[in-house]
């Protein structure tokens, strides 16, 4: 009885999921006990694009692109409200295991953080905590992982060495193959670059820029001009409100709202 | 004016302090002089009561006996020189409870004024004599030689496998049981409490609400603050019953009821250190492990508790120096023997332990008042070796 209820729903959302919304946030309310974080965001963020967050500090940026992973839930007293969905699933549906989810959304944070392992092991945590502990596989998917983050070439003599000892930019690309050896179907970076210098940053941008081919990325920043390189689409938040979203080029050539205007041009934040 | 005063007030305050840590220091050093001038003392000495001695008849060729061979001849085990390194003759035991068996009252004299002649006759007459006398007795004009007795060496002291400090007229000093018995109830206790500790350290770090950690907290620290004879109270009444009990023993006072004890002792000392060690694992280590689809188990065991390493490390250290040192609960739980233990439902003895049980009963100056000290010593540095390893772990984890 049971078993045939999951299949008509998983039936109904693959049937939803047209392939054209990746990641979507539906009438989402949050709050943090009682302060209201996120007020009625409606957002679709399509495959294979890279979606910018902007907005002054506070906004609920990182709130709104810790949904996706359900990474609030670790925080005591947070309310969800409204439907969040990744490939036509209800990612707070009763029928999600949060584990399972997390396997298919890679997060990439502000400061790198790399476990103290070697950057091998670092790679493969991910499929090793999934179970997955074939030798000769696993040696492939870290090899290509670290190609697919433009690390590989500065790391492969020395990949039972501690994560530790690579410069920040090139742990900050280690954290990024990590996430992008468990295959997400989603990747979300909390200003990856932020910590990062001049030269580090671009990197990492042009990493982003490859990554879209077979990902969809959002990535939080404070970096206009990083926004306008990476992006397609642009979502700015100001105090836990979506006050526009639109392709990027549009948003920063001619934004409809006179706060986007100001942010963007820098009169405040 | 007000200025002056405030800098004599400034240096007086100075000179309280510097005072203040020289004393300290100066009572620190005064106890550790003080401990190994008594425990030295007893590497010096022969282990034989003083004005008593061994005496043999001039052919006899043995050099010295060691305290280990007296006691072995005077049970019996030895009886014959050939086995101790001399010629192929029986050993003939004489103490003065022996003179009736030789001689007649008549022949010794009203005042024994005959004796020392006659134990002159005696030594000529048998040349397998091993005579032990007070030194009133031994003869001014001797007809044989006194034996001399090996001095004690640490050695013997560390690995001698018997502890009679008081049998006569041979007494041993061997520690190996005792240090033994140390490791072993230390090595229960902290078998028995790291489990214990990590389980309660990690739930009250990752697992367990603000709420429940601030009951579960006092509770621990209330733990630390018990007297340990109160441990000990309980541990006698309850736990070593019940140990005899269960396992059917003739007595239930054991190592493992020691380890028992010293385990519940420590592990306040264990929870609250590794609680702080792995409370220092950063969050944001753990959220990425979460991301990667970790389950909140899998990052402790993956992420927290190996970031926490060191800590824990130190943490199960402090806790054996902890176990180590204690006495009272031990003393009152152990059922004391100074035999090496082979299981944990046995009888042992620690050190501390023994040090406490015998110290009021050694003559002061004695060989057994020195035995203690050394004892006592060989604490110190089991001690100094702990601490100073917890430091180590400290500073290369820093570093
Ligand atoms: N754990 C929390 N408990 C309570 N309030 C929180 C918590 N985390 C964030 N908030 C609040 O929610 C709001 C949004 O926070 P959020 O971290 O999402 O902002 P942000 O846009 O990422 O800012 P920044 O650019 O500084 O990173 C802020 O007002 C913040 O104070
Ligand atoms: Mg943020």
């Amino acid at each position: 009885m049971k078993d045939t209820d999951t299949i008509q729903i998983n039936e109904k959302d693959t049937l939803t999921y047209n392939g054209l919304h990746k990641a979507e946030a539906k009438n989402v309310n949050l709050f943090y006990k009682d302060f209201h974080a996120l007020k009625n965001i409606n957002l679709v963020v399509k495959p294979n694009t890279v979606t910018a967050l902007i907005g002054p500090s506070g906004c609920g940026k990182s709130t709104f692109l810790r949904l996706f992973n359900r990474m609030n839930d670790l925080i005591d007293g947070v309310k969800i409200t409204g439907d969040v969905m990744l490939e036509g699933r209800n990612v707070y549906g009763k029928d999600i295991i949060v584990d399972e989810l997390r396997k298919s959304v890679g997060m990439v944070f502000q400061k790198p953080n790399p476990f103290p392992k070697s950057i091998f092991e670092n790679v493969a945590y991910g499929l090793r905590v999934n179970g997955f502990n074939h030798k000769d596989k696993m040696e492939d998917i870290v090899e290509r992982s670290l190609i697919q983050a433009a690390l590989w070439d500065e790391v492969k003599d020395k990949l039972k060495k501690s994560a530790y000892e690579l410069s920040g930019g090139q742990q900050q690309r280690l954290c990024i193959a990590r996430a992008l050896a468990i295959e997400p179907s989603l990747i979300l970076m909390d200003e990856p670059a932020s910590a990062l210098d001049p030269l580090s940053t671009s990197k990492i941008e042009e990493l982003i820029y490859d990554l879209k081919d077979k990902y969809t990325i959002i990535i939080v920043t404070h970096n206009m001009q990083q926004a306008g390189r990476v992006s397609d689409y642009t979502a700015f938040f100001y105090l836990g409100e979506l006050i526009e979203f639109d392709k990027t080029k549009t948003m920063f050539i001619n934004p409809q709202n006179v706060k986007t205007q100001n942010y963007i041009t820098g009169r405040f934040g | 004016m007000k200025r002056k005063r405030l800098k004599i007030f400034e240096k007086a305050f100075g000179v309280v302090l510097f005072s203040s840590s020289t004393v300290t220091s100066l009572t620190v050093l005064f106890i550790i002089i003080f401990l190994f001038n008594e425990g030295i003392g007893l590497f010096n000495s022969t282990p034989v009561e003083q004005k008593y001695k061994f005496i043999v008849s001039n052919d006899n060729t043995v050099k010295e006996l060691t305290s280990k061979q007296l006691k072995d001849i005077f049970n019996y085990d030895i009886t014959n020189w050939k086995q101790v390194g001399g010629k192929n003759d029986s050993i003939i035991l004489f103490t003065i409870n022996d003179l009736s068996t030789y001689f007649t009252d008549d022949e010794l004299g009203a005042n024994f004024e005959n004796l020392p002649s006659k134990i002159n006759e005696l030594i000529k007459k048998q040349p397998g004599i091993l005579a032990y006398l007070s030194d009133k007795y031994v003869p001014s004009q001797l007809e044989g030689h006194v034996l001399p007795l090996t001095k004690i060496t640490v050695k013997e002291f560390v690995t001698g496998k018997e502890w009679y400090p008081t049998s006569k007229p041979a007494p041993q000093f061997g520690v190996l049981p005792l240090i033994l018995g140390t490791l072993w109830v230390s090595l229960g206790a902290i078998l028995i409490a790291l489990p214990l500790g990590l389980a309660t350290a990690i739930f009250m770090a990752e697992v367990a609400s603000q709420r429940l950690r601030n009951i579960l907290k006092p509770i621990i620290e209330l733990l630390a603050g018990i007297p340990s004879v109160v441990y000990g109270f309980f541990g006698l009444v309850v736990l070593v019953p019940l140990i005899q009990h269960l396992f059917n023993l003739p007595v239930g006072e054991t190592a493992l009821a020691g380890s028992i004890i010293l385990g519940i002792m420590a592990l306040p000392t264990i929870i609250t250190v590794s609680e702080d060690a792995l409370r220092t694992t950063p969050t944001s280590l753990k959220e990425a492990s979460l991301a990667l689809g970790a389950t909140r188990w899998q990052t402790i065991t993956r992420v927290t508790v190996p970031y926490a390493r060191s800590g824990i490390t130190a943490a199960s250290i402090l806790g054996i120096g902890r176990a180590v040192g204690e006495t009272m609960a031990v003393l009152m739980v152990t059922g004391n023997a100074g035999v090496i233990p082979h299981t944990f439902l046995e009888p042992v003895r620690t050190i501390p332990a023994t040090i406490a049980a015998e110290l009021g009963e050694a003559p002061f100056g004695g060989l057994h008042f020195k035995a203690l000290f050394a004892l006592g010593i060989l604490l110190f540095l089991i001690t100094f070796i702990i601490n100073t390893s917890v430091e180590l772990i400290k500073t290369r984890k820093k570093s």
